[in-house]
This record gives structure tokens, C-alpha cells and sequence, in this order.
């Protein structure tokens, strides 16, 4: 059994994304994929599907949807709310972290907070993988949906809905700083530009994008080897320091290599949180090592099998009083 | 700190350094020189003939190596030093790769910056091609777009920096130089490098999951400039589907 959604709104900055195109990267091939990973798989586990099935990344501003064959689940996961129409009639407001069923004819129109959000669907979009991955990468324009952002009229497939609509509490990640392993090239920097990049607060620019997040504060200074390196790998996390001084974390779509010094690595851990940060806002950086990724790494696994242990079907609930009690619950376990 | 890892009392190539908590940076020197992508080639030749378990995979840059792998299966504390003896071991002979003969035309808005290529080389355009033409090029690496592969070493005789300002556009096959590197560019993109031509071949192929691009690191290149006239004609019928890599293979 499968279903079928027409796209009756494409919102903005919407797109196709699951776990990544491993494999490529010596053919120059961006890993792509969600910019919080640990939240569309959370979106798609409220759906019924699988953790890293493809569903969409909502960064700017929130679809609608209407079933138009079949029943399908979607799952809200991030700042989102929206009003379920039902084709026989009635009205639902719902909100994130909880999974909907539509029947053919409902609507679903959604507003999202701050991006980004994740919107997951039964058994996961039906799309073709492209080298191994439905993962859209708009600069070459493939993967996910002919490889472009979700337009209007578009069509979405995915499996039938089966079972209950699941609810969880919000997630809540820590606040301390960013934590990053130094390196491969902090050698190319001044002794004191370390102290000083973990010592300051950094402003979001707004010139970020899927790419790479772009920082302003203090000038890093380079030392006499300068701020160009003999082109090297890149992966999503680095932090860059052209010369300018001014840092740029490289995200999902980040290109394979570059030019410019590393002074560290973000960890695998904090990528999520990085996902989530908006023009404007403030960040600072803390330089940890291996064995400490590793346990940041188990907490945000086990947190997450916590989350997902705690889910429990809506039927026959209150559902904004089940939301408020995960809220609270959510809030006081400190994660 | 564990993030890199070097013996003191060795020279200070090859080194491993962490790049993040899930790859690695295998280090061979800090210039391109054949003799360093050599050590690169038969690094990656050697990773994939005794695959580590937890390595995902490996991109080769000009004198590195990127490795990604899984932390959870494997540690960069226990990879490190096996990564380091893999860089150590002599360099056997890596095979050498594809000789590709590829066709690009160098007519009028093809090639904006040729004449001012050929005029810093104290060259003719039709002689700077002709030069550029009896070379044979190695693919180092390929990075900045899928299927960008940088072709070296062009000679200084042949060579041009950068463009001080970047073009906002680039139109997809543009062959261009820049900094005794040369590449095709194979999307539209903003760019810094000197344009020379344009290729009607198709340079990266997503519906070719074996193969997705057309070069890989190892392979070597032959420009051959055409006309217009088969530039169009080629580009028409690769367009229609009827691309078959092998028929760019040059005899070796």
C-alpha cells in the first residue's frame, strides 16, 4: 500500500534529505543530507519510517499538503505547528512532536518557528536514490526531487499509514559551547588565535546557508604559513579561517575540499545544534578530544533512545495536554 | 591532545591529523610535486587492497589524503597508527590510469580569457593551443564540484594566476586554467579560473553508479581542440544519451 500527497504550498527552502551520499566524496561528491540528522530521524520515527528514510528539511518557511490517494503519516518534529482540515469536515490544531495521519482529501497547512524543521512521511518518500542517497544537492541539482527545492503541484509518494499517531516530548539539547576537536591546521595560526577563537562569542551572519555557517567576531591571526593550505579534505563541522580572520563552519553541503587553514573539527555530537543556529545568534567554541567526542557521542545516542522510549499514542488523549506534560517532563530531565 | 598524531623523531611527513571526530587528514607534504601524489596514489591503492574495518572511504587531495570512517567502530587512537604505517610503506608503482583524449573547442565566447593567456605566455592563441595540446595531464584530485577534476602540472610557460575578480558565472564544460592547474568545470558555477575552451563532454553522470565521473584520480588527459561545427555536433548527440566513456579512451 502506498500514498500520495499533492503540494498545495512548496513553502521556502524545502527539500528532499535522508542520511547522506557516502561513498562519492573522491569524485568530489558533497555528503549532503539533513543538517540535523538526529531530527529527521526523529520526524520520521513519529511517521513510521525507518531513521534515515528521506523526508524533508523545512528551512525557511513551512509547506502544505493534501493526501490525495491513500493514508499517509507525517511526522512533526522541530518548531512546527499547522492545522489539520479533514475532507469530511473538522479542524485540528496540532503541533510538533507527534505524528498525523491524513486520509484522502485532508490538508495539512504548517508554519514553521525557526528552521530547521524535519517533516517525515509513512515507509519514507518513495524517490529513486541517486548515487545511493535521496538526499537533494541543489548545487548540481540532483538527488531527492529532480534536484531542486519543492515546488508547487508537486507530487510526494511515500507508504501507507499504519497504527496509532505517536506523540513524544520536545526535544531539548545542552547550551555550553560548541565543542570541536583542534585541527589539521591550527599550526597555521598564531598560539594565541586558539585561546582567542574559544575565548570569544561569535555572531551567525546572515550570508549562511547549507553550506557553510559564516561567523564574525575577533580576527584570527595566521601565522607566517598564512591562511591558505595546499587544497585538502573538508567535511561538514570544519571551521575554516580565511584571511580575513572571520570563521566559516562548513556544513552538509560543503564541498569535499578546500583552501583555506582549519583550526579544528566540530563533533559529530554538536552538528545538530550547529543546524539550529540563526543569523544573529551568538555562539562560543570549546576544544575537546577524542574521548570526549566518543562520550558526547553515547550521551546524544542514549538521550535519544530516552526520547523515543517515551512516545505514546494520541488516541483517546488531550493531545495539547499530553504535549504539555512531555514539555514539562522534557524540561526536567536536563538534557 | 590526540588529535595529532606524529612521532617526534620521525620527519614531519606523513603525519595523521584528526579531521573531526570522524575522519582523518593523511598528510605526505605541503606541495604538488609527482613524486607526492605518487605517495598519495599508492596510499589509497594500499588502503583499498587491506580495507581497514570502520573506514568509509577516502578522498585523495595534492599531497593528502582525507579518511572518513566510523567512530563507533573503530577509534582515531587505534586508525591512526595504521593509517601512519600505511603512509610509510614504500611507494609501490600504482597503476597507472585511463589515458583520456578529450575534445573541447576554443572559439570565440568559448574562450573569453585565451588570448590574454596566450599574450602572458609570450604565445600566439593557435600556439598556446597547439602547446597545451602535445600535453598529457595527471588527475590529481577532484574536489569543488562533483566530477572537478584537477588536471596537472601545467609548465609556468603555460600557466596564468587567477583572475583577480571571480566570474558570478561559469558556464558548465568550460575548460580553464589557473595556477598550473587545469579543470573543466563540470555545472555552472561562480569562478576564478582562466577560461579556454568548452567540452561537450559530459563530465559527471549521476545515472552511472559505477562510474559517476568521467575522470578519477590516477587518470591522465590529452586536450584535443576541435570546431565549432564538431564541438555542436558532439554536443547534440552526447545530449540525445549517446555518451560511452570509452570512446574518449585514448590508445595507451
Amino acid at each position: 500500500m502506498t500514498a500520495r500527497l499533492a503540494l498545495l504550498r512548496p513553502g521556502v527552502g524545502v527539500t528532499v534529505q535522508d542520511l547522506g551520499r557516502k561513498g562519492f566524496r573522491a569524485l568530489g561528491v558533497p555528503v549532503s543530507g539533513a543538517l540535523d540528522a538526529e531530527m529527521l530521524a526523529a520526524a520520521n520515527v513519529l511517521a513510521g519510517a525507518a531513521d534515515g528514510a528521506a523526508g524533508l528539511e523545512i528551512l525557511l518557511a513551512a509547506p502544505e499538503l493534501r493526501a490525495d490517494a491513500g493514508a499517509a503519516r507525517l511526522g512533526l518534529a522541530g518548531d512546527l505547528s499547522g492545522v489539520v482540515r479533514r475532507a469530511g469536515g473538522g479542524r485540528e490544531e496540532i503541533i510538533s512532536w507527534r505524528g498525523v495521519a491524513l486520509s484522502e482529501g485532508d490538508t495539512l497547512t504548517l508554519r514553521l518557528g525557526q528552521g530547521p524543521a524535519y517533516l517525515g512521511f509513512s515507509g519514507g518518500l518513495d524517490l529513486p536514490p541517486v548515487l545511493g542517497a535521496r538526499s537533494t544537492f541543489l548545487r548540481a541539482g540532483f538527488g531527492g526531487l529532480e534536484g531542486r527545492a519543492l515546488r508547487a503541484d508537486d507530487a510526494l509518494a511515500c507508504g501507507a499509514a499504519a497504527g496509532d499517531d505517536l506523540a513524544g516530548p520536545p526535544f531539548s539539547r545542552g547550551r555550553g559551547p560548541i565543542r570541536f576537536i583542534p585541527g589539521p591546521q591550527a599550526d597555521h595560526f598564531l598560539p594565541e588565535a586558539l585561546d582567542l577563537f574559544t575565548a570569544s562569542a561569535w555572531r551567525a551572519c546572515a550570508d549562511s546557508d547549507r553550506m557553510g555557517l559564516r561567523l564574525s567576531g575577533p580576527r584570527l591571526r595566521h601565522g607566517p604559513s598564512g591562511a591558505n593550505i595546499l587544497t585538502d579534505g573538508a567535511t561538514p563541522g570544519a571551521i575554516q579561517v580565511p584571511g580575513d580572520g572571520q570563521p566559516i563552519v562548513l556544513r552538509a553541503d560543503c564541498q569535499t575540499s578546500g583552501g583555506y587553514a582549519k583550526i579544528g573539527c566540530v563533533i559529530l555530537a554538536d552538528l545538530p545544534r550547529l543546524a539550529h543556529v540563526a543569523p544573529g545568534d551568538v555562539l562560543t567554541f570549546a576544544p575537546v578530544g577524542h574521548d570526549e567526542a566518543t562520550a558526547a557521542r553515547r550521551e546524544a545516542r542514549e538521550a535519544f533512545a530516552r526520547w523515543r522510549a517515551r512516545l505514546a499514542p494520541i488516541g483517546g488523549w488531550d493531545d495539547k495536554r499530553l504535549w504539555t506534560e512531555n514539555l514539562i517532563s522534557g524540561a526536567t530531565s536536563g538534557e | 591532545m590526540s588529535y595529532l598524531y606524529a612521532d617526534p623523531a620521525e620527519p614531519p611527513t606523513p603525519r595523521v591529523l584528526a579531521l573531526g571526530d570522524a575522519a582523518a587528514s593523511v598528510a605526505f607534504g605541503a606541495r604538488i610535486a609527482p613524486e607526492v601524489r605518487q605517495k598519495v596514489q599508492a596510499f589509497c591503492a594500499a588502503l583499498a587492497a587491506a580495507p581497514i574495518e570502520g573506514v568509509e572511504e577516502w578522498a585523495p587531495a595534492f599531497a593528502s589524503v582525507a579518511v572518513w570512517f566510523d567512530p563507533d567502530r573503530i577509534s582515531f587512537d587505534a586508525l591512526a597508527p595504521r593509517l601512519l604505517a600505511l603512509a610509510r610503506a614504500p611507494a609501490s608503482l600504482a597503476l597507472p590510469g585511463a589515458l583520456f583524449e578529450i575534445p573541447f573547442c576554443a572559439e570565440g565566447a568559448f574562450a573569453p580569457d585565451l588570448a590574454e593567456v596566450a599574450r602572458l605566455n609570450g604565445l600566439t592563441p593557435a600556439a598556446y593551443l597547439e602547446r597545451l595540446g602535445r600535453l598529457t595531464l595527471e588527475v590529481y584530485m577532484l574536489g569543488f564540484q562533483p566530477g572537478f577534476a584537477y588536471l596537472g602540472a601545467l609548465p609556468d610557460s603555460l600557466s596564468a594566476p587567477r583572475l583577480a575578480t571571480p566570474r558570478t558565472r561559469v558556464p558548465a564544460g568550460s575548460v580553464a586554467i589557473a595556477d598550473g592547474m587545469c579543470a573543466a568545470y563540470p555545472y555552472g558555477s561562480p569562478g576564478g579560473w582562466r577560461l579556454i575552451g568548452r567540452t561537450p563532454a559530459p563530465l559527471f553522470d549521476v545515472s552511472n553508479e559505477r562510474r559517476p565521473a568521467l575522470l578519477a584520480p590516477g587518470d591522465r588527459v590529452r586536450w584535443r581542440s576541435i570546431a565549432r561545427n564538431e564541438y555542436d555536433a558532439l554536443a547534440a548527440r552526447w545530449r540525445a544519451g549517446g555518451f560511452d566513456p570509452a570512446e574518449l579512451r585514448a590508445p595507451r
